[in-house]
């Protein structure tokens, strides 16, 4: 009885604050943080005939940097990240040229048909991410009418000798980065809208009535303003997309893979454990310079909506 | 005087366009009669037929839907404690750490999250026993994991732009902490715990990369179903599944938003009417 009546005490006192902290907090190290600290230990172990495939030995036991070293000295590792790097850079840019305009156009329209325009724009965004890149191998297969439809504008405006039975589209990097500019647009299009939209419209009045053109009201008031919406839209467009598996994998071309699709191949089909997670801890930290300064910006963004 | 922004209303309307005609099309090519996928054929609901009747799609869609209740109510209950914690709790031991925590899965390219799950998951089997084998529960663990941070982000923000006024009025009149909670700022985070709920239910419903890795033989969700269909390239049937999820889920969004903005809107109402008492 004792004791119920101290449980009850603690309880009250600070008991269900240490449970709010610790429960998720032990969850993330076990789930997440000891996983993660595996992967980086097994980045230095050395791949083994044994099950599970790995082993530690050899002069350095502890700090096998061969994996590091192939990394360096595979062309096919090197390769892999510079088509990541660049598919997903210029998937980044192409959202922004396109998200930018929607974004501020949707600023623009009226209340009523704004939110629908929004629910429409966040629709994909909640059906299956997989559908989405299946649509686009509908589209792009050769004898599909979108790809008949271009086939047959590319061989009206080149000269004969150019014309093509069908435009080669699928297994290509031009297919990659389409589909990664159609699945991610709404991870641009949502941040950049939150951003423009709390802006204050007197400002460009203001420039209009003292003479600025519409574009340099654009130029000089609208863009500047809107630059961490554009960091944080880019930053969201540009992670997952250089670290996805599923896009290069349905629509890539497997001879230039992606170092998602490294990243699972060594693992499943060499099973070559140490590597995969030598490629992994690289990604990683090819990509913690954008994660620093898509939080930092985030971080500011939390800070400004809290009530001082 | 107002110019009409062409541009932007062109830009819009062709975005839209690249929205929906790729699903437009998986839409029609459903009820394509021919057997090659992007041939047209004539005009057949077969494919729904041949949908129905097979017993694959109706056993991983019940997986998927048990596995995402699961790991999205407790990833809700875990992801609203880190949340309220993050947004209350100035200062304890490993914030730091902590914050971090919440905030590098939603980050984390997928691979590396799925690849350390796995790995973790195999040598726990070796050297702890449990989880013994890769399946239904590895998927659920993995999937709370990723999505109770989704969970916190949407809690935590809706906690720091609550209004404190009412904790603190409750604690001066003698609530015990966890009565705040209870009786205060539970039911004015709801609505985020719902939204946030929901996020984690479809996060989970979605995901094929992280289960592909962490699930094992004979667990098959309906995602991992359809990635080794389309694999293989694209096939009618999946056209037809695709419709029906582009339907279900659309009728679920666009029932959700009208329901919580006509909610936002007798809210705004109620506050403007106490006002008016008031004065």
């Amino acid at each position: 009885m004792a004791s119920a009546t101290r449980l009850y005490h603690w309880f009250n006192r600070r008991g269900w604050s240490d449970i709010v902290i610790v429960a998720p907090y032990v969850w993330l190290l076990v789930f997440f943080l000891v996983p993660f600290v595996i992967v980086l230990a097994m980045s230095f172990a050395t791949r083994t005939p044994t099950a599970p495939p790995f082993g530690y030995g050899g002069d350095n036991p502890l700090l096998n940097t061969a994996g590091y070293a192939r990394l360096i000295g595979d062309a096919l590792y090197f390769r892999a990240f510079i088509t990541s790097l660049l598919n997903a850079a210029v998937a980044m840019v192409l959202c922004l040229a396109i998200g930018y305009p929607m974004a501020l156009g949707l600023t623009k329209i009226e209340p009523g048909w704004r939110n629908i325009l929004l629910m429409l724009v966040i629709l994909p965004f909640w059906t299956s991410f997989l559908l989405r890149v299946y649509a686009w191998m509908g589209l792009m297969g050769s004898n599909s009418w979108f790809n008949t439809l271009l086939t047959e504008g590319w061989n009206w405006a080149v000269p004969q000798d150019w014309a093509v039975h069908s435009i080669p589209m699928m297994h290509t990097n031009f297919a990659v980065v389409l589909v990664m500019v159609y699945t991610y647009l709404p991870f641009m299009i949502l941040p950049l809208y939150a951003n423009l939209e709390r802006l204050d419209p007197t400002l460009d009045e203001a420039a209009m009535d003292l003479g600025t053109r519409p574009f340099g009201v654009f130029w000089d008031i609208t863009l500047p303003q809107s630059i961490p919406g554009i960091i944080a839209g880019g930053m969201l467009v540009f992670i997952p997309a250089a670290g996805d598996l599923v896009i290069p994998t349905l629509v890539g071309d497997a001879s230039s893979p992606m170092i998602g699709r490294v990243i699972s191949d060594e693992f499943a089909s060499a099973r070559d454990w140490p590597m995969a997670s030598s490629v992994a801890v690289a990604l990683l930290f090819l990509m913690v310079g954008p994660m620093m300064i898509y939080s930092h910006y985030q971080a500011r963004a939390e800070h400004r909506e809290a009530p001082k | 005087m107002k110019r009409r922004p062409t541009f932007l209303i062109s830009v819009l309307c062709f975005g839209f366009a690249f929205f929906y005609v790729p699903i437009l099309s998986m839409i029609v090519y459903s009820f394509n009669n021919s057997r090659l996928a992007t041939v047209w054929g004539g005009f057949s609901t077969k494919w729904y037929a041949a949908l129905w009747h097979n017993p694959q799609v109706g056993e991983a869609l019940k997986l998927s839907l048990e596995i995402a209740i699961l790991s999205s109510t407790s990833a809700t209950i875990l992801g609203t404690m880190a949340g309220i914690a993050l947004a209350r709790f100035k200062q304890f031991r490993g914030r730091v750490l902590f914050s971090g925590l919440v905030t590098a899965p939603l980050i984390m390219p997928e691979v590396i999250t799925g690849i350390s799950s796995l790995i973790f998951f195999i040598l726990m089997a070796e050297f702890v026993g449990w989880p013994a084998s890769r399946g239904f529960t590895t998927v659920t663990l993995a999937h709370i994991t990723f999505s109770m941070v989704f969970v916190t982000t949407v809690v935590q923000s809706r906690m720091l732009s609550a209004d404190r006024a009412i904790e603190e009025a409750a604690m001066d009149l003698g609530s015990r902490p966890w009565q705040v909670m209870k009786d205060v700022t539970l039911p004015v985070i709801s609505p985020a715990i719902l939204s946030g709920w929901l996020l984690a239910f479809t996060i989970s419903m979605d995901d094929v990369v992280i289960t592909n890795f962490t699930t094992g033989p004979g667990t098959t969700t309906l995602p991992i179903l359809i990635w080794s269909k389309v694999k293989l390239g694209v096939t009618p049937d999946v056209n037809a599944l695709a419709t029906l999820t582009v339907l279900v889920v659309g009728v679920i969004v666009f029932a959700v938003g009208f329901v919580m903005n006509r909610s936002e809107k007798r809210r705004e109402l109620e506050r403007r009417l106490a006002y008016q008492a008031n004065e």
